[in-house]
């Protein structure tokens, strides 16, 4: 039966039982939703890029590393040495003398603005339903995203001790 | 039984559903956090007026809070990516979640007195 069937045909998900195309002749794969886009040489070129694939990626590589930076920041900024008692400007101005600790806070700034916002792209996609409000919301979310990594990005490389 | 059954409702879902409240939460502190810290370019004072409402007894509190949605957040993010790099990943996802469960659980027990002791102090000395 498949032999004589086209490799690129492609069935509704709701007609995959019938074993045509790519169904498999499993009648749960008549629940199983539908691929956003269908891989074919039909494809528009413009949507034949891989950002999801490396919003996906991204979403992974820079949460492995935002545990060891956040998890970090809060033993030594609310754990240890007195928990949240000790927070003052002096301690801030303590930290970031060390070109250590301006590098650490400026990349978990990044990686968690970029990571949280991605997220929260996703949350829209999912709930938003209306088109309008979709691109309203991302792009409120766009603005404050550029708005608070650029200012956070500012504060690090402009602080001064001695204000 | 139809495909789908054995994560809808279960230790999958849930443990998805908190995911995805956890960060939302921890986006929109991260965001106010950022706003905070600027302050440090403003003046001192500005900043440690506005440190001092993080050590009243109830945003304190909060932070223990946030502690528990952040742990939660990590760990769990860390068997998500067990699951989809790990071949054996999706195999052992309810006993992952469970491990997940169980250091969450040990470590804001650690965290409890460390976090809370400028309130626990405030309140009954020492």
């Amino acid at each position: 039966m498949s032999t004589d069937t086209p490799a690129d045909l492609v069935v509704p998900s709701l007609q995959a039982h019938t074993g045509q195309g790519l169904g498999t002749g499993n009648p749960a794969d008549a629940l199983v939703v539908e691929p956003a886009r269908a891989r074919s040489k039909r494809t528009p070129r413009r949507t034949r890029t891989n950002f999801e694939m490396l919003a996906w990626l991204f979403m992974r590589l820079s949460g492995v590393v935002l545990v060891v930076l956040v998890l970090g920041h809060l033993l030594i900024n609310i754990v240890l040495d007195g928990g949240v008692s000790k927070i003052s400007f002096a301690f801030v101005a303590g930290k970031w003398a060390s070109p250590f600790w301006q590098f650490w806070d400026l990349l978990m700034l990044w990686l968690a603005m970029l990571h949280g916002s991605n997220g929260m792209r996703t949350v829209i996609n999912d709930y938003a339903e209306k088109d309008a409000t979709r691109l309203w919301l991302k792009g409120l979310l766009g603005v404050t995203t550029v708005f608070t990594v650029l200012l956070g990005t500012l504060v690090i490389f402009t602080f001064d001790p001695n204000i | 039984m139809p495909a789908g059954t054995l994560y809808r409702g279960r230790e999958g879902m849930w443990s998805w559903v908190a995911h995805r409240v956890t960060g939302v939460l921890i986006f929109f502190f991260l965001f106010a956090h950022v706003l905070d810290t600027a302050l440090v370019r403003v003046s001192p004072q500005a900043y440690d007026s506005v440190i001092s409402t993080y050590k009243t007894p109830l945003v304190n509190l909060m932070e223990y809070g946030l502690t528990a949605a952040i742990l939660f957040h990590a760990l769990n993010g860390l068997r998500v990516v067990a699951v989809d790099f790990w071949s054996k990943g999706p195999k052992y996802q309810r006993q992952m979640l469970w491990s997940v469960v169980g250091v969450w659980v040990v470590l804001m027990a650690g965290a409890f007195y460390p976090i809370l002791q400028h309130t626990l102090r405030t309140w009954f000395g020492g």
